[in-house]
């Protein structure tokens, strides 16, 4: 592995907050369903890339591990997020009513580095994960970058945040597996077509997408940054289960959390291969019996 | 805060040592303590425990590291962790600057790295003492729960004892995983422990009907949460029976203030808020202050006075 080209996202310069919060607004967006919430302590300190962990059940939930979900939009008092049900917590989320009332801590991890302002800008989404590129789009945009996005999903009722897309970048690709809308296939023959103008790139979404995306990147010299979606139990850093093999500043890679240094990580620093693994030269493997072969 | 409850006096001892308030982080639960800043008082809560350090840094075990469970999870994190040379250089440091007191957890594989790591703590500025976790599930072997055995328990804690700064209380993290809790609670406490911990988590195992494997990277994993609460509390409960004298701090599911008294009138003198933070950041600070309605309510001029209560 040849040194990485990113440097390590910055921690936020904000602390977060824990507050319960009332649901403004809910909408269905083919799978998904978009929560608005009234959080203006949140929306005020949130930057793009940034996450809130959700308590769900109510107070008597029998679920006691925080659901963290990638903040979609922020601005006017109002925190956006767009929530898959898939189990019994994002479920319980998607079922929220205008006017609920909901426990939420934010906004946590670190943002998205922005790059030299007018630098050209390739933003690479899979299924709800596009949902975080929104306002970086935004911001990119408003630094006098130009932008290009890519939003995949497995099918059409997978994809999100096409239309907050179109509204802010240069040009936006549609792909799904199934051909079902835009382009079949994945995101990445499309990302390989137009990374030769992009400065520095951006993707949330699946492992296997991030690490595509990632290397494509790397193998052009070009940084990349993305937002990972390791299940999380605390998401404020306190309960270690959401830890990657990162490559450090310093060379070394150490089991770091997904969540307070991530999500965001350089795209060339992610040891992705060696996800679900004890890599002998992790720092402390030694200390875990794991020795250099 | 109600004025309910500052009639209370919430103050205790961790050994001989003074605290203003009987709640406490649990190790493993709240990293070392800088990640609640945004939520609690550090200088408030009772002390931060810190998660378990050893002598030398340790990378934890490999992801997937959680399973939910009902009312609780299941984890296998694997002591990830600085070594007491990180410690000492940051963690302590920092929470000494904010006047919080840190009850450092240690642990190891041998006697001698427990004796170690409490000579290394002798007379550092902000800990407040010593508990040694001679029960944790995640190890390589069964064969390393130390609190699984009496005699291996004593060891350590014989020669954490004489290592450790004389100021400094130590207390022995048990295992609920025994045949006879009390046993190994005389035996540690004969061996000089100046307290017990009460409980570690149980071990556990969640099978993915999917894939039809273990969930878990480590296969096996520590039970918390207030699922295994009725088990930590039955173990304060007999423990406290036989051995009146010897303080407790107790943990396991606590979730709220009328949790805490349970664990209180069972014969804690002290709790430690763990899982729950995962859940609620400013858990810590919330479950004192519904200790402390709970207890004005009851009639309870301080902590102390209903510590046991429910023997009486």
């Amino acid at each position: 592995m040849s040194a990485p080209i990113t440097v390590p996202a910055p921690r936020a310069a904000h602390p977060p907050v824990q507050r319960v919060v009332a649901v403004r607004g809910r909408r269905s967006v083919n799978a998904y369903v978009e929560l608005s919430l009234a959080a203006p302590e949140i929306a005020e300190r949130a930057q793009p890339g940034q996450f809130v962990a959700f308590a769900v059940g109510g107070t008597l939930s029998a679920a006691l591990l925080r659901r963290s979900i990638a903040i979609a939009g922020a601005g006017d008092g109002v925190v956006t997020v767009v929530v898959a049900p898939h189990g019994p917590g994002s479920t319980w989320l998607a079922g929220l009513r205008e006017g609920d009332t909901v426990d939420v801590v934010g906004p946590l991890g670190r943002p998205f580095p922005l790059p030299e302002p007018g630098t050209p800008s390739l933003l690479v989404g899979g299924g709800y994960g596009a949902a975080a590129l929104v306002g970086l789009a935004e911001r990119l945009r408003a630094s006098g970058s130009a932008v290009t996005a890519i939003a995949g999903a497995a099918s059409a009722d997978r994809l999100c945040s096409v239309e907050e897309l179109r509204a802010v970048a240069d040009d936006v690709v549609v792909t799904t597996d199934d051909g079902s809308a835009g382009r079949r296939g994945w995101v990445s023959e499309p990302a390989a077509d137009r990374i030769g103008a992009a400065g520095v790139v951006y993707a949330c979404g699946p492992m296997g997408m991030l690490r595509a995306i990632g290397e494509l990147a790397t193998a052009r010299g070009i940084p990349s940054y993305v937002a990972v979606e390791e299940s999380m139990a605390c998401g404020i850093g306190v309960c270690m289960t959401c830890v990657l093999p990162i490559v450090g500043e310093d060379g070394r890679t150490r089991f770091s959390r997904s969540c307070t240094e991530g999500p965001v990580f350089g795209g060339d620093r992610v040891r992705f291969a060696d996800v679900g693994t004890l890599p002998w030269d992790v720092v402390g493997a030694d200390a875990m019996g794991v020795v250099a072969p | 805060m109600t004025a309910l409850d500052t009639a209370v006096d919430m103050r205790t001892a961790l050994g001989a040592v003074q605290i203003p308030s009987p709640v406490l982080t649990a190790s493993g639960c709240s990293a070392f303590g800088r990640e609640l800043e945004p939520f609690v008082d550090l200088a408030a809560i009772g002390a931060v425990v810190t998660k378990s350090v050893q002598l030398r840094p340790r990378s934890g075990r490999p992801t997937p590291r959680m399973a939910e469970t009902p009312s609780g999870m299941l984890n296998s994190i694997g002591l990830q962790g600085p070594g007491i040379d990180g410690l000492l250089a940051e963690d302590l440091p920092w929470l000494a600057e904010r006047g919080a007191r840190a009850f450092v957890s240690i642990a190891g594989t041998r006697v001698e790295n427990f004796a170690e790591l409490a000579a290394r703590l002798r007379g550092v500025p902000g800990v407040l003492g010593l508990e040694v976790n001679i029960s944790c599930p995640n190890v390589e072997s069964r064969g390393e729960v130390f609190a699984c055995d009496p005699v291996a328990a004593s060891d350590v804690i014989a020669a954490v004892r004489q290592a450790a700064d004389p100021a400094h209380p130590v207390y022995a993290k048990l295992s609920p995983d025994v045949t006879d809790i009390v046993s190994v609670a005389r035996a540690v406490t004969d061996a000089g422990a100046d307290g017990l911990s009460m409980i570690n988590t149980l071990l556990g195992l969640v099978i993915d009907p999917d894939t039809m494997r273990p969930v878990l990277g480590g296969v096996t994993g520590g039970l918390s949460g207030p699922a295994i609460r009725p088990v930590a509390l039955r173990c304060v409960w007999q423990v406290h029976q036989a051995l009146p004298e010897v303080p407790i701090l107790g943990m396991g599911g606590i979730r709220s203030g009328l949790d805490a008294l349970q664990f209180v009138l069972a014969g804690a003198s002290a709790v430690s808020v763990g899982t729950a933070v995962f859940n609620d950041p400013s858990a810590v600070a919330r479950v004192h202050e519904e200790l402390a309605a709970a207890l004005a309510q009851r009639g309870f001029a301080s902590l102390c006075e209903a510590v046991g209560y429910a023997h009486r």
